[in-house]
């Protein structure tokens, strides 16, 4: 007889309202008439979102004391509340992305059922606090995004990014799952406060578990140099999918992270904080210059989500609070940022029904006017001009480099922005100096479509965007209490 | 008060931007946004106490309090003056530019009035954050403004100023990250001094660039060139006093070691920059060129006066700061309208406009013999100040100096001949007009603000700085 452990349920709740939601959207595809699939089936999925965001904030409210639950497989804390928060927003943003896109009508209730089940598994994932909960999560989320990259068999590219993602995606798991087997053959034990108490850190497998556990993660967080999936599979996926992986994955991949490394290694810290700053510069390196070179605005946007990663991990490295801080602030303005750029790109795609160059983007500032500056705040954004989060969240992660004593860090980081302003301004350039009479484009006809539902959610993402530069101290407060979760030395 | 000079603006921008109106109604509403800006102004310097000096209006509100960071705003004597510029400047062109009917009015007019709001932010911050955000707001509505509504060559134009202010900019935000985490807080006011050498670098390359001093001036000519009149008049007459604003404000007072290490260098810059600037004014082949060069000129020579870092070079600089602001604005306002009258700037193509153009002769006159520091003129008690300040670091500078100020007047004299005199050039109609009373409307009252100096320089300069400190305790006039 095997003894159940006792279950918390309300720590899961976030975890369940999306399955429950994928369960309901899955079967509406048998269930509901065709004309209403589509409606029905987002809908739910937004109530599963709305659901999930709601239960995180109750979590986050509910837990100031970390403990872990469910025999300690999950950790009910507010670093997972808070990262559940960033993915369900991001989800529900996302399907106001996604509903007015054309294709996929014989699919539609199977790609909201897949969206939900994605933020269900990363909602697992960034509250996994041992080795079996990490891979089973990181699984779920992927084979989920695995099929959501293929939905549209039409689209040219697609299935070319599926599986590249699948293959690429299965390779960085199963480095993953090999470090993991190296710690855990090490230490004997499964959970991240037991690996840390094992006293096993000088164990060479145990480093070279570690090395292949941050490379697994990394992959996942499309950081350089395991970033050669990221812009092909950007590429190829439509939109919507894309907006959710930018946004989404990154945040769990480098919650989970930070999570890991402080809470199983912080005996190995001076190693790690190397390794991921390493990262982290080859991430700002390629990202920045391969994105200078882009034609397409999709694999722009996708060196400069690299770039950002790049930005994001000199956070973690940092191995302070104040890191944790800046990454946690950081991960708000960069997924809105993210959400609103691709937002507009899907826009700019279904207008012409054509991949999105910078040529083409060419007059789309003057002709829709919301859309064109929401697009001019993200690309501002990400160059990390003021009046954006972009900007507060560099600062704060120079602040935490230099706190840990890497100035020549903050000089990379510099400079790399340096180096991005090219391409995003290149972007601006594009969208609101070229006279329209210089270009040669071929519009489909008619007026651009309404997306009463896209050009909200591009405004829901420009708000964040600049109101988390004027209302930094209440997100650092919730980053501040998020980071307490964890056991910093 | 202070926070009202910087929302006003960035407010009625916003009512620009989001209320369906048309052209006209766009632009009476930016105009009269600007004249009410001018009037809090007025307000502003008629109740500031000039006995007592020092920061007065400031207002605090913790921003984020983990790395005590705050929004900060104030004003000394001195940013009275340079705020007092930027409205009256921002002013002049948000109306010609509103005369002159460009394009898209409602995005014109709400960019303008955001750059009021930006540059008036970097004049009042005491956070150094606050500071550099304001610094980097600058930016977006410039870029826009010239790539948008420039010349031919703008997208050039706005890559090159675009890469080059942002390399200055990203490095002072690396020492903005050092110095005030080194020192716990980021207030200007209650930071100390600092004698890291690299963090002041990190300073003066932000301020070398945006100035731009010797040999940072890559961006200035296509800039100046390429952008509307009413641009390049904030660009030279406002904008660039935001870099020597920094040079006052943080690179001598916080670092006054590295100051004083490098003063050598960065003199030999500036001078460099004035003789050079003086001799490409000289030889440039256009309107624009002339004027673009000579604010090189001129701003090197401001930088002098404040690395001369004593009471006579500051307030030099200060009143040079108003004076430069105000005629080079004047100049390229007024080259936009030979401009509109000759399609052309090119000197050689101009000449003769003086025969029929009264008004026109006796303003760009006026604005020219200004320019050159005839004696009598506030630009000639600028200068005089700066000599003086820069001669107690060494008779050499003041040499430069002094020869500057003869090539000022062959430019300058050149650029009057050659649009005004000589025999009628081909690109000059005998049907252009004489300046329009809009436009007499926009010019006139910067002159009278120049010439008002001029009768009263001592306004600015016994009213910038508190008292007479010893020359050696800048420092002492920030406390």
């Amino acid at each position: 007889m095997i003894s159940k452990p006792h279950v918390d349920w309300f720590a899961l709740a976030p975890v369940n309202s999306l399955l429950l939601a994928t369960g309901v959207a899955l079967l509406c595809a048998v269930l509901v008439p065709r004309q209403w699939r589509k409606t029905f089936a987002a809908a739910v999925c937004a109530l599963g979102y709305a659901a999930s965001f709601g239960f995180a904030v109750a979590l986050y409210v509910k837990s100031p004391h970390a403990h872990g639950v469910v025999a300690d497989a999950f950790s009910r804390d507010r670093l997972t509340a808070l990262a559940t928060m960033i993915v369900a927003a991001t989800g529900l943003l996302v399907v106001g992305v996604a509903y007015s896109e054309r294709a996929r009508e014989d699919h539609s209730s199977e790609f909201y059922a897949l969206l939900a089940a994605a933020g269900a598994g990363m909602a697992f994932f960034v509250g996994a606090n041992n080795l079996m909960t990490l891979f089973l999560a990181l699984e779920w989320f992927s084979i989920s995004l695995y099929i959501l990259c293929a939905i549209d068999r039409d689209r040219l590219g697609g299935l070319e990014a599926a599986l590249k993602y699948l293959v690429i995606g299965g390779f960085g798991s199963a480095v993953l799952l090999f470090g993991s087997a190296l710690v855990y053959g090490t230490t004997g034990k499964l959970d991240f406060p037991g690996i840390a108490a094992s006293g096993q850190h000088h164990d060479s497998l145990l480093v070279f578990g570690l090395a292949m556990m941050i490379a697994g993660l990394a992959f996942k967080a499309s950081a350089a140099p395991f970033h050669m999936w990221t812009p092909d599979v950007y590429e190829g996926a439509p939109t919507p999918v894309t907006a959710f992986m930018a946004a989404a994955t990154k945040t769990a991949a480098l919650v989970v992270m930070l999570r890991i490394l402080v809470t199983a290694f912080p005996a190995n810290s001076n190693l790690w904080t190397v390794a991921v700053a390493v990262i982290a510069v080859c991430s700002l390196v390629i990202g920045n210059f391969a994105a200078l070179v882009q034609r397409g605005v999709k694999r722009m946007l996708a060196y400069s989500s690299i770039s950002q990663a790049g930005f994001m991990l000199i956070g973690i490295s940092a191995n302070s609070q104040l890191g944790a801080r800046a990454l946690l602030y950081y991960l708000v303005p960069y997924t809105a940022m993210s959400i609103g750029a691709f937002a507009v790109v899907a826009a700019r795609e279904r207008e012409l029904g054509v991949p999105v160059t910078f040529e083409n983007m060419a007059g789309f500032g003057w002709e829709r006017p919301l859309l064109g500056i929401s697009m001019w705040a993200f690309l501002l954004g990400f160059a990390g001009f003021p009046l954006t989060g972009g900007f507060v969240g560099k600062f704060y992660v120079f602040a935490a480099a230099y706190e840990h004593g890497w100035t020549w860090l903050v000089i990379v980081g510099v400079l790399a922005t340096l180096v991005s302003l090219y391409y995003y301004l290149g972007l601006v350039r594009a969208m609101f100096m070229r006279r329209t009479e210089d270009l040669q484009l071929a519009p489909i006809g008619g007026s651009p479509p309404r997306e009463a539902l896209l050009q909200t959610t591009a405004v829901v993402c420009l708000a964040v965007t600049v109101g988390s530069f004027f209302a930094v101290q209440p997100l650092i407060d919730l980053a501040k209490h998020a980071t307490h979760a964890l056991p910093w030395v | 008060m202070t926070t009202l000079l910087i929302c006003l603006p960035l407010a009625a921008a916003l009512i620009v931007w989001l209320l369906p109106l048309n052209p006209i109604s766009a632009g009476s509403l930016a105009l009269l946004a600007a004249l009410v800006e001018v009037g809090v102004w007025i307000q502003l310097l008629v109740r500031y106490d000039f006995t007592q000096g020092g920061l007065q209006f400031s207002q605090q509100h913790t921003w984020f309090s983990d790395l005590n960071v705050s929004y900060h705003v104030g004003v000394y004597g001195f940013s009275i003056w340079l705020i007092g510029l930027t409205v009256v400047v921002m002013a002049a062109t948000i109306a010609y530019a509103f005369w002159a009917g460009r394009e898209r009015m409602r995005a014109y007019m709400g960019l303008m009035l955001f750059l009021t709001g930006a540059i008036i932010g970097v004049f009042v911050a005491q956070d150094l954050l606050l500071f550099y955000a304001f610094f980097e707001a600058m930016l977006i509505p410039l870029y826009v403004l010239v790539g948008v509504w420039g010349g031919p060559g703008r997208m050039g134009a706005t890559l090159k100023f675009i890469l080059y202010t942002m390399a200055g900019s990203l490095l002072m935000l690396a020492s903005i990250v050092v110095y005030g985490l080194s020192q716990h807080t980021f207030d200007l006011v209650q930071i100390g001094e600092s004698s890291s050498q690299w963090v002041f670098l990190g300073f003066v390359a932000a301020f070398a660039i945006k100035a731009p001093l010797f040999p940072l001036h890559g961006w200035l000519p296509d800039a100046y060139r390429e952008s509307s009149p009413e641009v390049a008049a904030v660009l030279s007459g406002v904008v660039s006093k935001a870099a020597a604003y920094g040079f006052l404000r943080i690179a001598v007072t916080k670092f006054p070691g590295p100051a004083h290490d490098f003063r050598v260098p960065i003199l030999a810059l500036s001078a460099i920059g004035l003789i050079y600037g003086s001799l490409l004014a000289f030889r440039a082949p256009d309107l624009r060129g002339v004027i673009a060069y000579s604010s090189l000129a001129q701003m090197g020579l401001i930088t002098m006066g404040i690395f001369a870092v004593n009471d006579l070079g500051l307030d030099g600089s200060v009143l040079q700061m108003v004076n430069h602001g105000l005629v080079s604005a004047t100049l390229f306002l007024l080259a936009g309208m030979v401009e509109r009258r000759a399609l052309t700037g090119e000197l050689g193509r101009l000449g003769g406009m003086a025969r029929g153009r009264p008004a026109l002769a006796t303003v760009l006159l006026t604005a020219g013999v200004i320019t050159l520091a005839v004696p009598l003129s506030s630009a000639f008690a600028g200068e005089f100040l700066i000599l003086a300040g820069v001669f107690q670091r060494g008779w050499g500078w003041s040499v430069v100096g002094a020869i500057a100020i003869v090539l000022a007047a062959m430019y300058v004299l050149r650029l009057v001949s050659a649009v005004l005199h000589r025999e009628v050039g081909p690109a000059v109609s005998d049907s252009a007009l004489d300046l329009r009373p809009a436009e007499l409307g926009v010019t006139v009252p910067l002159l009278a603000c120049l010439l008002a100096l001029s009768v009263w320089p001592a306004a600015i300069t016994q009213h910038s700085f508190r008292g007479d400190h010893g020359a050696a305790d800048v420092a002492a006039q920030f406390k």
